[in-house]
């Protein structure tokens, strides 16, 4: 296959890994980062302790994060349908891909917020701040590095999804190293493919350390990290 | 100002029961530096913490500035509107300064205004101001992580009185910070307090805190409030714990058959006629095993440990005689002994 045959394959196939990845990663913090947070407040000692809005959304999260992406598309192929009206394409693969990566992502947010010093949760407290002014003042700002470098992790894994994506007609760079690399023997293009991944996911990595270093070089901590205490209803 | 009756608090956790507060009846009055001080697990903690209903007393009730917090709490474990804004008008300085990594000093400073909702051009001015007055003006910029200790419990104190408020609240907040910062910190809560008029009420384990700017002081021991009054009454108390740790004298009997007599002396009393004159009156010899003066809560206090020849039952009068020039006598070993615990 000569260079122009590929390139454009090429492009198309970033374009939509870009499309997919970027919308679900999208639709999963805009999900992951409030369940996250309430997976800390519901929990025992929380702010809003309420065990057993806790246990159910642990299960759920636990369950969803479990299960094999291929079966979780498949398993939601109804749902993708009702969503996009259809179950092939972009699309439909972005369903799937947002949906398994909302609990993934709501357990990085949980151990990012749950590495917030207690203290400071207090110190609003003593302020007269509620619930809703600690997480917005403290718990986001406070743990925001962390978010950021458990968004670089979700991208990176949306990226590896995107690839089994392309089994439902999704394309994108994963499904060109299956249908050209493995079914035909384009060699030569599924090294191409395999390449534009590595430096896609280099620079995602990269940028994403570089945005929360930037912010940790600011900060670090208040003062001598003090014992973790869980976080008290007051 | 603060005034808590019968605070009682008890922790529960897996089965097992703490009782960190046992009936804790607490008096502090406006315009005044309280200290409290005890041994670890004592309880400190708990009681500060229980002035803002950061910890619901399990019994007991806690007015500040003749509001009812513990009536405004409600039943439910989170804060209502009424006990945030009570809280508000609390400042409260922590050990371990919690003051927000990701917010520059000015935002931290400003922080309380804005969920006062205040305007950004007031926080700012008001951020500014108190900058200025724990001596940070210039840091305004910097993020707490490139500061020292004691500049951020500077921070923390302008933090806490954002609000203006008249009551303020200190857990610890010189226990991180060397002698030196520790010294500086507790000047500029001394100016603060005479200044604003601002009432402090400070936890501390350490008795040269209370010594430097107390004006009354109480000492915990399990959940409960064993001693307590303004310095100059404590100073005047026989046997008292916090009297004796706050201004200790050394000295050891040199035999079995002395008897061992602390004399305190307060503003102008000369010590030297009482002295000769016991010693020429009853023809006895007397040896003196240490002395100090020192400045106590603002005031000047000499304290002298002597010794007399034979048992106690023997100088019964001799001591009266002590007691009769108006002078404050402890027999060691014959009233409560005198423990200097928590004095470092
Ligand atoms: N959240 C809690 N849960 C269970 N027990 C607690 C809790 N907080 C304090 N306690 C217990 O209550 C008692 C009093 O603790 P508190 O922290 O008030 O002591 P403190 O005088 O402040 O001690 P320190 O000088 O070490 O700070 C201790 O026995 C402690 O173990
Ligand atoms: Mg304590």
């Amino acid at each position: 296959m000569s260079w122009s045959e590929m390139s454009p394959l090429l492009s198309q196939a970033c374009w939509d890994t870009l499309y997919m990845v970027g919308w679900s990663t999208l639709i999963a913090v805009v999900g992951g980062l409030p369940l996250g947070i309430l997976l800390v407040l519901t929990d025992r000692g929380g702010l809003l302790q309420n065990v057993v809005a806790n246990k159910v959304l642990g299960q759920v999260v636990n369950v969803a994060r479990s299960m094999p992406f291929i079966i979780l598309m498949v398993a939601l192929m109804t749902f993708t349908r009702w969503i996009t009206g259809t179950t092939i394409g972009r699309e439909a693969a972005i369903v799937p891909l947002a949906i398994g990566a909302i609990p993934f992502f709501a357990r990085l947010v949980e151990t990012s917020v749950r590495e917030v010093d207690g203290g400071l949760v207090e110190a609003v407290q003593s302020m007269g701040g509620n619930t809703w002014t600690i997480v917005r003042k403290v718990l986001v700002p406070e743990s925001l590095p962390s978010l950021i470098a458990g968004t670089t992790t979700t991208i990176v894994a949306l990226i590896g999804y995107s690839a089994m994506a392309g089994t439902v007609g999704a394309g994108g760079l994963g499904d060109i190293a299956i249908r050209y690399g493995y079914q035909r023997f384009e060699t030569e293009l599924m090294w191409i493919t395999v390449a534009i991944l590595a430096v896609v996911i280099s620079l995602i990595q990269f940028a994403g350390d570089f945005a929360a270093r930037s912010l940790h070089g600011r900060g670090g901590r208040s003062g001598p990290a003090p014992k973790l205490r869980l976080l008290k209803a007051k | 100002m603060i005034t808590t009756t019968g605070l009682t608090k008890v922790y529960r956790s897996r089965g097992r029961e703490v009782t960190a507060l046992d009936g804790v009846d607490l008096h502090v009055r406006e315009g005044e530096v309280y200290g409290v001080i005890g041994q670890s697990g004592a309880g400190k903690s708990s009681l500060i913490r229980c002035v803002n209903l950061l910890e619901r007393p399990t019994s007991g009730t806690v007015t500040v500035a003749g509001q009812d917090l513990t009536a405004l709490a409600g039943r439910g474990p989170r804060a209502g509107k009424e006990l945030r804004q009570a809280r508000s008008r609390i400042g409260m300085v922590f050990q371990h300064f919690n003051l927000l990594s990701s917010r520059t000093v000015q935002d931290n400073v400003e922080l309380p205004l804005e969920i006062l909702g205040k305007s950004g051009k007031e926080r700012s001015r008001k951020a500014l101001e108190l900058l200025d007055l724990v001596g940070l003006a210039d840091k305004a910029k910097a993020y707490p992580a490139q500061l020292s200790g004691g500049q951020k419990q500077r921070v923390g104190i302008a933090r806490a009185l954002a609000g203006d408020p008249k009551v303020l609240l200190s857990d610890e907040a010189t226990s991180a910070l060397d002698p030196e910062t520790t010294r500086s910190i507790l000047q500029l809560l001394r100016d603060l307090n005479r200044q604003l008029g601002l009432t402090v009420l400070l936890i501390t384990h350490e008795m040269d805190v209370v010594k430097s700017i107390c004006d009354s002081a109480a000492l915990m021991e399990n959940g409960r409030i064993v001693e307590s009054g303004t310095v100059s009454e404590l100073l005047a108390t026989p046997g008292s714990q916090l009297a004796s740790a706050l201004f200790p004298v050394a000295g050891e009997a040199t035999g079995d058959d002395r008897t061992v007599v602390d004399v305190t002396f307060h503003g102008e009393a000369a010590t030297q006629p009482v002295i000769s004159q016991l010693s020429r009156t009853y023809n006895i010899d007397i040896s003196i095993l240490g002395a100090a003066i020192d400045t106590v809560g603002g005031l000047q206090v000499g304290r002298m440990r002597i010794e007399l020849p034979g048992r106690y039952e023997d100088n019964v009068v001799p001591i009266g005689f002590l007691r009769e020039q108006g002078l404050q006598i402890d027999v060691v070993g014959q009233e409560p002994v005198l423990l200097v615990e928590g004095a470092k």
